[in-house]
């Protein structure tokens, strides 16, 4: 017996999923579920640009209203991918200019965005709404000019750590007068001055503005008048937090701070004056997000200013804070759940900084809602990640990097291994997780066996043989990103485990033992992989098959071997692979 | 060989339902008693190439042979990729800090104390004629020469004027600047922080490495406009 709903029905039910695991779920359910779910599809999320097409997204979903895509490979944020690799958002955007006219949403990481791109989003989308670009490079500040005189429905524009070539700050100027849509802007990464006066009656007409983020060419005496125009402030980043210290621009900026009662996000404070920060202080008691990772703050400062803050959820800072700051955050801050702790002299050979493993340890001790972590240092122990491990089983984002490569456990002497072990045994809910330090195949037999959630792995300098990397891809069930540079993984662990990587987003290699015929032949065995190799040492046919590739990047794809290739970049076995598309 | 231990079985490692048996010398380690145990030295390799289940029965003999046949060959041009041991300001992206976390920091450092060393600057690099760009770090370099060696391997059309010893370009001698600049050579330029574009060579390395935004590699004829302009800055500096 065939019970079916009336279409509309079906849709009106649709509507209410959000989650596009749901979604999928849905549309194989039978070819008139796909045919209706297909149609009613709004949101689409496209984790590597090159896994799919523009024309058969367009195709299968004609009415999408937002889409999200990610190009680059996460590496390429400390430049190990080169210039020039591709990422390039044009073709999208040139597609989706014919087919979905009613785009509102582009929300991008890691992707090459030209002038161009952004003068054909604001000429192609007359609702456009939101434009979101994080990590991504290629434009310049002409191509804000179009977005902000174009899109006169604009609510959001986020170009969150992105690259931009900043030739002047009179884009913001082209926003007409008669806009009043805005509700966020995150300029923090521009380098140079807009019209104060032009910003000012940005914000004093746009009502609805929630998040404001500058850049560090807004100087503090004049943030007492931004924020008196805009007091319904949740998210507010300063300019550069610097100044000789006034006694009436500090009693300003107690003002116009007050006056914000709905203050839950700060960031910015390039520069700091530490004699400003009390400033802030009557807003803290909301505050529920502090980025204080260009702060040049030392410890006792910042613990004045955290000690005011005890529904801090999510904390950026520098090592500056150092191991007794980080414990007065666990006893000021209870509902602590993400902590990033960034290194101010990442370079220097020795510490200049007293942090150490302890603050992490009294860290996850002392925050039980702890469950997200960015930690760089320059000691750890065994002793320490076990105490972590049983302190905290609650961690899904565990990312730890010991400055020096192939550090040991400075007590012992040890591999981290059975460290990180724990850490994998007990937080059973991990998702993500970098690993740093000295590690034997101990360590991914340990994450094979117990990381059963992982979706993300980083390694650097670990292992000593394929084992290792077999561990990872046969035990790893939930594994979809995996990141590797400078270890001894060469080709049988990969060979063995082909399969898993059409069950990956995506799988990096760069400066490991991958020869050139292996890399060919798991490009002619798996025909839906793209197995590219990058080598900027010319063609590797101009190499031994057995001499290793410099860098390999092995991702599934519906779309085939990618046109844009630079000439470092070569597919394996592309012939044939065109042949049986 | 030792097989898994009892222990893991009952923890259900799943270990018995894969066809693969990967057997740990030393009883491996007991994680189950919540005893760490010492780390046993892993003789893995070993153990590994008898017992894999190679799935896709792909046959790697050929290749094997092929490993020891080319060991006995001088492999030239390919680099050993042995882990070597890395000190710090060679390893490139390590530790893993993003570039625009490391150019903030960098001039923070920079206005607070005199030197600038072991942090990155990172610049981006144009060729007139080449597709796409590159990023070089001027901080992995220590005089210009060191940089033309780089960009000359990054762009292999690349063709540089001469460098007097000093590493310095010889732009003082109008008539060599001239030669220089009416050849069909590459001209390598750079602009500073004022916006302007310079001859890279006329500046000392450190007052360079401070002041360059970015490079771009013109055609010497192209170039001819900005000769008056940096010896004009030179005469003023000097």
């Amino acid at each position: 017996m065939a019970y079916s709903f009336p279409e509309e029905v079906l849709e009106y039910v649709f509507a209410f999923l959000s989650s596009d695991k749901d979604r999928n779920a849905v549309s194989l359910v039978c070819k008139s579920w796909y045919e209706i779910e297909r149609w009613c599809r709004r949101r689409i999320f496209i984790g590597n640009c090159y896994a799919v097409s523009p024309q058969i997204v367009i195709r299968r979903f004609p009415e999408v209203r937002a889409v999200k895509i990610k190009g680059k490979p996460h590496f390429a944020d400390f430049n190990l991918v080169p210039e020039g690799w591709g990422a390039y958002l044009y073709p999208w955007i040139s597609a989706m200019a014919r087919s979905y006219p009613w785009l509102e949403e582009i929300k991008l990481k890691r992707m090459v965005v030209t002038d161009e791109s952004l003068e054909l989003i604001s000429k192609s989308f007359k609702n456009f709404k939101v434009l979101v670009l994080s990590s991504c490079e290629g434009f310049t500040t002409d191509g804000l000019a179009s977005i902000a005189a174009n899109c006169r429905n604009l609510r959001e524009l986020d170009l969150r750590e992105s690259e931009v070539e900043d030739l002047s700050g009179h884009w913001l100027s082209h926003f007409p007068d008669n806009f009043t849509s805005l509700v966020s802007l995150n300029m923090s990464c521009l380098g140079s001055e807009v019209s104060f006066s032009a910003l000012e009656r940005l914000v004093s007409r746009c009502p609805n503005l929630k998040t404001l983020r500058l850049n560090r060419a807004v100087p503090v005496e004049k943030l007492p008048s931004l924020l008196r125009r805009a007091p319904q402030l949740v998210e507010f980043g300063t300019g550069a937090y610097s100044a000789e210290i006034q006694t009436d621009i500090f009693s300003n900026l107690v003002e116009a701070f007050s006056g914000c009662k709905h203050l839950k996000s700060l960031s910015g404070f390039w520069d700091v004056v530490p004699a400003y920060l009390p400033a802030m202080y009557n807003v803290c008691s909301r505050i529920t997000s502090l980025n204080l990772s260009y702060a040049t703050v030392q410890s006792p400062d910042l613990v004045e200013l955290i000690s005011q803050c005890p529904n801090l959820k999510c904390l950026w800072v520098l090592d500056y804070i150092e191991d007794a700051g980080l414990k007065a955050l666990s006893s000021y801050c209870k509902d602590l759940q993400e902590l990033r702790v960034f290194p101010s002299d990442p370079y220097g050979a020795e510490p200049n900084v007293s942090l150490t493993e302890q603050g992490l340890v009294t860290v996850s001790a002392g925050c039980p809602k702890l469950q997200s972590v960015l930690y760089f240092c320059r000691q750890m122990s065994n002793a320490a990640l076990i105490a972590i491990a049983r302190n905290r089983p609650n961690f899904i984002r565990f990312r730890l990097c010991i400055i020096e490569p192939q550090a040991p456990d400075y007590l012992t002497l040890e591999p981290l291994d059975t460290g990180f072990g724990a850490i994998v045994e007990n937080c059973k809910e991990l998702r993500r997780l970098s690993l740093s330090g000295l590690l034997t195949d101990r360590v991914f037999e340990y994450i094979g066996t117990h990381a059963k959630k992982l979706e993300m792995l980083s390694i650097a300098f670990a292992g000593d043989s394929d084992l290792g990397l077999h561990h990872v891809l046969s035990g790893c069930e939930s594994l979809r990103k995996l990141e590797i540079r400078d270890c001894p993984f060469g080709h049988k662990a990969l060979l063995a485990n082909a399969a898993k990587l059409e069950t990956m987003r995506s799988l990096w290699m760069s400066s490991c033992s991958v020869s050139y015929g292996a890399c060919k032949l798991l490009g002619q065995k798996m025909p839906r992989l793209n197995v590219e190799v990058i080598d900027e040492r010319g063609s590797p046919n101009s190499r031994p098959e057995t001499c290793p590739v410099e860098k390999l990047y092995v991702y599934r794809t519906v779309a085939g071997p990618r046109v844009d290739k630079p000439d470092f970049v070569w597919t394996m076995d592309e012939d044939a692979a065109l042949r049986l598309s | 060989m030792a097989m898994i231990s009892e222990e893991h079985n009952k923890e259900k490692l799943g270990f018995e339902e894969t066809e693969l048996r990967l057997g740990l010398p030393g009883g491996g380690g007991g994680i189950v008693n919540g005893d760490f145990g010492k780390n046993t030295n892993a003789n893995g390799k070993r153990g590994y190439l008898e017992t894999v289940n190679l799935k896709l029965n792909l046959s790697l003999k050929e290749t094997e042979k092929g490993e020891n046949l080319q060991k006995e060959k001088n492999l030239i041009s390919c680099s050993n990729n042995a882990v070597k041991p890395p000190t710090k300001t060679q390893v490139v992206g390590w530790p893993p800090v993003r570039s625009f976390r490391k150019n903030v920091m960098a001039v923070q450092k920079s206005n607070s104390e005199e030197g600038v060393g072991g942090t990155a600057t990172f610049v981006k690099v144009s060729m007139d004629g080449a597709p796409y760009l590159r990023k070089v770090d001027l901080n992995m370099y220590k005089s210009y020469q060191d940089l033309y060696g780089a960009l000359g391997k990054m762009f292999s059309s690349f063709t540089m004027g001469k460098c007097d010893s000093q590493g310095m370009m010889d732009f003082m001698n109008e008539s060599k600047l001239m030669d220089l600049l009416n050849g069909s050579d590459f001209v390598p330029t750079y602009e500073d922080k004022d916006g302007d574009w310079m001859l890279v060579g006329d500046v000392p390395w450190e007052m360079f490495v401070g002041s360059c935004k970015r490079l771009r590699i013109m055609k010497g004829t192209e170039a001819i406009g900005l000769a008056p302009r940096a010896l004009e800055k030179c005469k003023y500096r000097s």
